[in-house]
């Protein structure tokens, strides 16, 4: 497309994002929906600060009941093990993130420390809302998810390094081929993945689009 | 990819431009705003100094947090007063117009832009709620977006979108008595599966589409994104055009309507349409169904039987082993008689002035069992109005229910209305994920309004085609008929 190249400057502070390393932790299941991810009552804030701590809330914690008094306890949720804590990369199952457009949702993801997700597939929403956050939503088929899951079970404190470039995901002394949609792995690259200097840098286009539709009183 | 539907000619009516990434920037028709994923994009916009682009194609209404019961400010909760003072902060700051509740058109998003006539034809229309999709029910390009992306929006009219490819979604025959919108949307995902519109949006047709109500077709497209597609629309007919022609929007403009109208003709998929992909759903075998399980998807026919999870692929055995768990339903055995302990007539699926006609006609002259707690909760204040109007809040109080104000409800459990413990819900909505409704034991069954009704009144889930239906009398019949 001839106007293809019009990008207009990136934002400062969006960095390039190549690639992802950092300490896996797996959270087995498909269709593992926002609800789970992060559960509706915490999305009554106004800013999106300490959402870390209830990622996976409702399946982290537990009432227990003993001699009439209910208690919360901590379930074997891989977010509750003191060994995942300094994970960054996330391995799921298919259609990640379904459900709700919430934001919260990756948001609480990533205060909690992930920078990267790789899955067998993802809700569009919510690779979205990842990529407008610098988190890179990457897919394996299953098999290999199944294998990368059992790494990092098995080794907590190991490297997963996920290339957003290359589209490869490597652990263990071998890389595997994965799937970075084109647009996000460009954005990501580029660092233009926070895209709101790019869409107002051609206010003229916008104006021009806008007074040629019939149903939009025109300005200017 | 799809050539010549309304989803290409829309889109690239759209278009400002292709950007680096290969997205495409898309103008954006109808921004419509929420009290819980703006707040966070008005923040980001005042730390960046930019000003809301086009507060005159942006539209706010606060349903999610808003009681349903004691409305007086401030509210009980704090955090919900907090987020409506925020949201009343930031519309006055911008200049953006405001369903407040004190202006008697306050509701679910989803119900007051089409019922305003706001939503229409030819549009592109976003909404920081992935239930966005339900507008498409007007021809319009609706999609769910994120808070970074409403920031966007809010700073310059536009989004950074992929185009998607466009599957045709063709419902045939004529549904049975008894089988509503709401069915055929279960169906069709039960049919296509949760992520089956993964890459698509669906664009609903045939004969059972073409004769629905807008109301039935804005029941199938809320629930689009359920299936995993990314939109939903059906083309505009003579049924749209006459839902709109009597909207605020064109009610005392006949001009601008028929202005408009040439637009609404000319964007129709046509036949030199080609799409990605056809799929053909009987609509002569759809019967009412309910959910089983813990994903939309998860759906049975009222009179067959639970399936086994050794029935399923490898891949969807463990889940639906744990769904069953969860819901504790028994397999080989149908749903009917599977006790409810709440019936819940609301949500932006469901709660439109003829979902609560249709409830009301399975509730009138009977009783709600001693066991169900049922709650109806009117999408807007205007189809609570026009209901009150008609007698229906009469109807449903007579039965034993609670008539509420509008918002989201129990359908996300946000405010005070939510499952306790493990009960289950009977309900009208669209998500019956793992705590969805306030409660992470609490167990939900999707199904339409009429058969929220019929489990009320019987304790239980229970074939409506089973039960007689009352209609309205004449008096009631006529009353005004209002969006
Ligand atoms: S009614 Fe339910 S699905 Fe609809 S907008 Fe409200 S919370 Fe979302």
């Amino acid at each position: 497309m001839s106007d293809a190249n019009d990008g207009g400057p990136s934002t400062p502070d969006t960095p390039a994002v190549e690639r992802v390393e950092g300490p896996g932790i797996a959270v087995r299941g498909d269709d593992v929906d926002t609800d789970q991810i992060l559960p509706a009552r915490f999305l009554k804030v106004l800013t999106f600060e300490g959402l870390g701590e209830f990622a996976f809330f409702d399946q982290r914690f537990e009432e227990v009941e003993t001699d009439g008094t209910v208690e919360e306890r901590e379930t074997d949720h891989p977010f509750n093990d003191p060994a995942h804590r300094d994970a960054s990369v996330l391995v799921v199952g298919s259609n990640f993130g379904c459900g709700s457009s919430r934001e919260h949702a990756p948001q609480a993801l990533q205060r909690w420390g992930i920078d990267a997700v790789v899955g067998e597939s993802f809700a569009e929403i919510f690779a979205g809302n990842c990529l407008a956050l610098g988190v890179p939503t990457v897919t394996l088929d299953g098999d290999a998810v199944e294998a990368l899951q059992s790494f990092v079970e098995a080794d907590p404190d190991a490297d997963v390094v996920v290339d957003v470039g290359e589209e490869t995901v490597s652990y263990d002394g071998r890389t595997v081929d994965a799937t970075v949609d084109d647009a996000h792995q460009h954005a990501l690259t580029e660092g233009q993945w926070d895209t709101t200097a790019q869409l107002a840098a051609v206010p003229e286009r916008i104006t021009e689009t806008a007074n040629d539709l019939p149903y939009v009183e025109s300005t200017r | 990819m799809s050539e010549n539907t309304l989803y290409d000619d829309v889109w690239d009516r759209h278009r400002v431009r292709t950007l680096p990434s290969g997205q495409d920037q898309l103008f954006v028709g109808l921004h419509l705003v929420h009290e819980v994923t703006s707040p966070q994009a008005f923040g980001m916009l005042e730390e960046r100094d930019r000003e809301v682009a086009r507060p005159d194609l942006t539209h706010a209404t606060a349903d999610h947090i808003v009681p349903t019961d004691d409305r007086s400010r401030p509210y009980g909760d704090a955090a919900a007063e907090s987020m409506l003072s925020e949201l009343e902060a930031n519309v006055g700051d911008s200049d953006i117009a405001f369903d407040h509740p004190d202006t008697g058109r306050q509701g679910i998003v989803h119900v007051v832009g089409p019922e305003q006539g706001r939503t229409q034809p030819g549009m592109t229309v976003v909404c920081g709620d992935s239930h966005t999709a339900t507008h498409g029910a007007f021809g319009a390009l609706a999609f769910g977006i994120g808070t970074s992306q409403i920031r966007d929006v809010l700073a310059t009219q536009t989004v950074a979108m992929e185009k998607k490819r466009v599957r045709r979604v063709e419902v045939t025959g004529e549904l049975d008595d008894g089988v509503t919108a709401k069915d055929v949307i279960l169906t069709v995902i039960r049919e296509l599966g949760t992520d089956g519109g993964v890459g698509y949006v669906y664009e609903y047709g045939g004969p059972v589409v073409e004769a629905m109500d807008m109301a039935g077709r804005m029941t199938v497209c809320n629930m689009s994104i359920e299936g995993g597609a990314r939109a939903g629309y059906v083309e505009p007919d003579e049924t749209t055009y006459e839902w709109l022609r009597e909207t605020d929007a064109f009610a005392e403009d006949p001009e601008r309507f028929a202005e408009l109208r040439e637009y609404w003709e000319s964007i129709r998929s046509g036949p030199d349409a080609e799409y990605d992909d056809v799929v053909t759903i009987d609509g002569d075998a759809i019967e009412p169904v309910v959910t089983w399980g813990t994903t939309p998807g998860q759906v049975v026919g009222v009179t067959e039987p639970v399936p086994d999870p050794d029935s399923f692929e490898e891949g969807e055995r463990e889940v639906a082993r744990r769904a069953q768990d969860h819901t504790g339903v028994t397999p080989g055995e149908s749903m009917q008689g599977y006790p409810v302990d709440v019936a819940f007539v609301g949500s932006c699926t469901n709660a439109r002035l003829s979902d609560l006609r249709d409830a009301a006609r399975v509730v009138r002259g009977r009783e709600i069992h001693d066991d169900v707690r049922g709650l109806v909760v009117p999408g807007s204040q205007r189809v609570a109005a026009a209901a009150e109007r008609e007698g229906l809040d009469t109807v449903f109080r007579d039965a034993g229910f609670q008539w509420r104000a509008p918002g989201c409800s129990m359908c996300l459990g946000m405010n005070d209305d939510q499952l306790v413990g493990d009960e289950v819900c009977a309900s009208s909505s669209n998500r019956n994920f793992v705590g969805r409704q306030g409660s992470k034991e609490g167990r939900t069954l999707l199904m339409s309004p009429r058969m929220v009704a019929a489990a009320a009144v019987t304790g239980g889930v229970t074939d409506v085609r089973e039960m007689s239906l009352v209609e309205a009398d004449d008096a009631e019949e006529t009353a005004e008929v209002t969006r």
